[in-house]
């Protein structure tokens, strides 16, 4: 008698007296789903998620918003009136569209690359600005540096530095909410240099494991700071790697709103109504620098930068789409540009008037409940402030 | 109230051998054998367990999570029978990645459930830290209380027996350097099961250090422990052993032997008070410090690495705050400053015994030769 097949406790595995080597590559690459062609227009045979007027226009609005914090956080940093900012230049569809297809009971946690995730759930240019230049205001009182935005109101967990720790622990919310039965999932958001983090493979696999209702958005944009994607994995990008952890996977194309837009509510339901984790590999460019301490100048070509900035913007491409559906026009597009700058800038202005974080809010918080050491320390600064107040900036309330 | 029996047990002239018993290792078929007529025992293991069972039991939200934790029973049997009366959703048999684990364990604690991570050994953890120190630690804080994270991490601490240096290191120093952590570390049943109880309860992440050779050891206990409602306070430490000639501070399984050794001096005419820390953050400087202030000496005891280690900490606490009382300098008492060796007449060596505390406090009454000065 002979055995045909293992029979073990996974499946049936097939025996074969050929010696065959999986290839390290596939002869053509996984195809990337679009809707939207090079020009906003739609492909005949594309299938997709409607999307509806105001939801169009609101999408391409939000769009609009994030092109101009960027532009105008950005300015600022270097005029010295912040320390820090990164932008999200060439990946705003991902950014809204993403955000679009989900609902507000849907948990963010996002890597760093995400605010218009927080601009389509309604944080507003004023939050933006209190955040990134540590006023009394801020949700985070002073503790954080640029960017790292959080809102427990607006389901979008404190952006943390250290990468791809979001992933496992977007896993753990989605344990959570498992086990509350809620009619939502989790949404977590990793560079795909972040995939090459430990955390990226325990999260997946646990993910799978754990019958986890959460979307891991992996945004694929050709660089990790200076290091380009041949040097970071030699796989076929990201999609590939979902299947290696039994996870259902999809490679869109980041720079088209719609099909973002699409493979998100598609992946969502699936999320919920199935329990179980979707990979969503985004390719996309990012036409800016990694951050304000970044010249990518220096690492990669200017006309490439150049390509993709005029030739493949996802807002100009989605704004070819709205406008031919009659939902957009030039002067919409003025009256938009215009309010939404003149927002930013009242929104800096009102922010630098804002007081500084008192010196209370060093203390509290790092504990529930603050400990008598800390108590004490709080007291012995401000009777030495009070003894040498000219060692002390006299605009820092105490 | 169990402070009061203690003194009782430790007054007569029979409490060196009744002591001495307490501390040998015993099988767990004798945890409820009593010494006194009142005086019930538990092992530790059981004090942890039945700690978990009951917190399981009162709050839905508590769940555990770690490598062998459920089918297994637990790798040293402390979750032994939750999984089969709780299920596999509130216990949870992990994938080996303690990274992995442990912030899916952060993640659920963001959310509102209240895991209990146990890790092998705290060696293991090291793998995770990232996730304990830079989330779990951080996170209240950084998202201006937004995001609490009540989480427990906890497991065995330190030197066991013959496992070598990647198995040994002790990490009290390392977490309770950290704002926003909690760090405890329990010595009796009575502690095994007043403070997981206040860590599970508590909001804020707690470590929480066992150690592995307690785990079999049985001590008494009163009714009061065996209330569910019962808890500790995190952040007070326990005198152990009342004395007057000198304090003794020490945590886990030095607070056995800093006992005996008291005994020991006992016989020699000085009388040592034995501090258990219990809670290494919060540090218990009040009770350190009144105890230093009425014997004027000190020494603190500690299985881990001398550098930077926790008796670093509590003799800068005694410098500043109480220096005119102190009558001798303060000593620590440590592990040896070697990855810890594996031969077991090497390792004897490479960590605190009895005679090293005996000695090491005649020399802060001035009983013994001082040690030489080195270059």
């Amino acid at each position: 008698m002979f055995w045909q097949v293992l029979d073990l406790p996974d499946g049936k595995v097939k025996f074969t007296p050929e010696m065959r080597f999986i290839s390290e590559s596939t002869t053509e690459r996984e195809s990337c789903y679009r809707v939207l062609d090079d020009n906003g227009k739609k492909i005949m045979s594309s299938n997709y998620a409607e999307v509806s007027r105001e939801v169009a226009v609101k999408m391409y609005t939000d769009m609009v918003m994030l092109q101009t914090m960027d532009t105008i956080f950005y300015e600022a940093q270097r005029q010295g009136r912040i320390s820090f900012y990164l932008t999200t230049v060439g990946e705003e569809a991902i950014n809204i569209a993403s955000a679009a297809a989900l609902t507000f009971d849907d948990i963010v946690l996002p890597q760093y690359r995400e605010p218009g995730v927080l601009i389509w759930r309604g944080f507003t240019a004023q939050e933006f600005a209190n955040q990134c230049f540590s006023n009394k205001a801020d949700y985070g009182k002073g503790r954080q540096m640029p960017i790292h935005y959080g809102s427990n109101k607006h389901n979008y967990i404190t952006v943390s530095s250290p990468i791809a720790t979001q992933l496992p622990q977007a896993v753990g919310v989605a344990y959570s909410l498992k086990m509350d039965r809620k009619d939502a999932c989790v949404v977590t958001y990793i560079g795909e240099g972040g995939t090459s983090e430990g955390d990226f493979h325990s999260a997946l696999n646990f993910a799978a494991v754990t019958e986890a209702p959460v979307v891991f958005i992996c945004r694929n944009n050709g660089w990790a700071i200076s290091t380009p994607t041949s040097d970071q994995f030699r796989s076929d990008g990201v999609v590939v790697k979902g299947r290696a952890y039994g996870i259902r996977s999809i490679r869109v194309d980041g720079n088209d709103a719609l099909a973002m837009y699409s493979a998100v509510y598609a992946a969502r339901e699936m999320a919920i109504s199935e329990q179980r984790p979707i990979l969503i590999e985004a390719l996309t460019y990012r036409v800016g620098h990694h951050s304000t301490s970044d010249d990518s100048t220096k690492y990669r070509p200017v006309d490439e930068i150049e390509r993709w900035k005029v030739e493949r913007d996802p807002v100009t491409r989605f704004r070819k789409w709205i406008e031919r559906n009659g939902w957009w026009s030039g002067e919409a597009e003025i009256e938009a540009r215009n309010s939404v700058r003149k927002q930013m800038l009242h929104a800096i202005q009102e922010t630098e008037k804002v007081e500084k974080p008192p010196v209370a809010d060093m203390f509290t918080d790092v504990y529930d409940c603050p400990p008598s050491n800390l108590v004490e320390q709080e007291k012995r600064l401000r009777e030495t402030i009070k003894r040498h107040p000219q060692d002390y900036p006299s605009d820092v309330p105490v | 109230m169990l402070g009061i029996i203690r003194q009782k047990l430790g007054a007569g002239s029979s409490s060196a051998t009744m002591l001495g018993q307490l501390q040998r290792i015993r099988p767990a078929a004798s945890a409820l054998r009593s010494f006194s007529s009142s005086a019930k025992e538990m092992t530790v293991r059981d004090a942890l367990n039945s700690a978990l069972d009951e917190e399981m039991s009162a709050d839905p939200k508590v769940f555990l999570m770690g490598e062998e934790v459920g089918e297994y029973q637990g790798a040293y049997k402390i979750t032994k029978g939750l999984l089969d009366k709780y299920g596999p959703e509130r216990v949870l048999d992990t994938p080996i990645t303690e990274a992995g684990f442990t912030g899916i364990g952060v993640g659920a604690a963001y959310y509102g459930l209240k895991p209990v991570v146990e890790f092998m050994t705290f060696n293991f953890s090291m793998q995770a830290i990232d996730h304990i120190i830079n989330s779990a630690a951080k996170s209240n804080y950084m998202s201006a209380g937004q995001i609490n994270v009540p989480i427990v991490f906890r497991g065995p601490n330190g030197a066991a027996a013959g496992v070598g240096a990647q198995h040994s290191q002790c990490y009290a120093a390392w977490f309770a350097a950290v704002p926003g952590l909690k760090v405890l570390a329990p010595y009796s049943s009575e502690d095994a099961r007043g403070l997981l109880k206040a860590a599970i309860r508590d909001p804020d992440p707690v470590v929480f250090l066992e150690n592995e050779l307690l785990y079999g050891e049985s001590f008494p206990v009163s009714a009061e422990v065996f209330d569910s409602s019962f808890c500790l306070p995190i952040g007070k430490a326990k005198i152990e052993r009342e004395g007057k000639d000198i304090t003794i501070t020490a945590f886990s399984k030095m607070v056995g032997y800093a006992l005996q050794a008291a005994e020991i001096l006992a016989k020699e005419g000085i009388n040592a008070e034995v501090i258990n820390l219990r809670s290494i953050r919060p540090l218990d400087r009040a009770t350190i410090n009144t105890s230093v202030r009425k014997t004027n000496r000190l020494i603190t005891v500690e299985e881990g690495f001398p550098q930077h280690g926790v008796g670093a900490e509590i003799c800068a606490s005694v410098v500043e705050e109480s220096f005119g009382y102190l009558d001798a300098p303060v000593e620590r008492v440590a592990g040896a400053d070697v990855p810890m060796p594996y031969a077991a007449n090497l390792e004897r060596l490479a960590v605190p015994q009895i005679e090293d505390i005996v000695r090491a406090a005649k020399r802060a009454c001035y009983r013994s030769v001082p040690l030489a000065a080195s270059a």
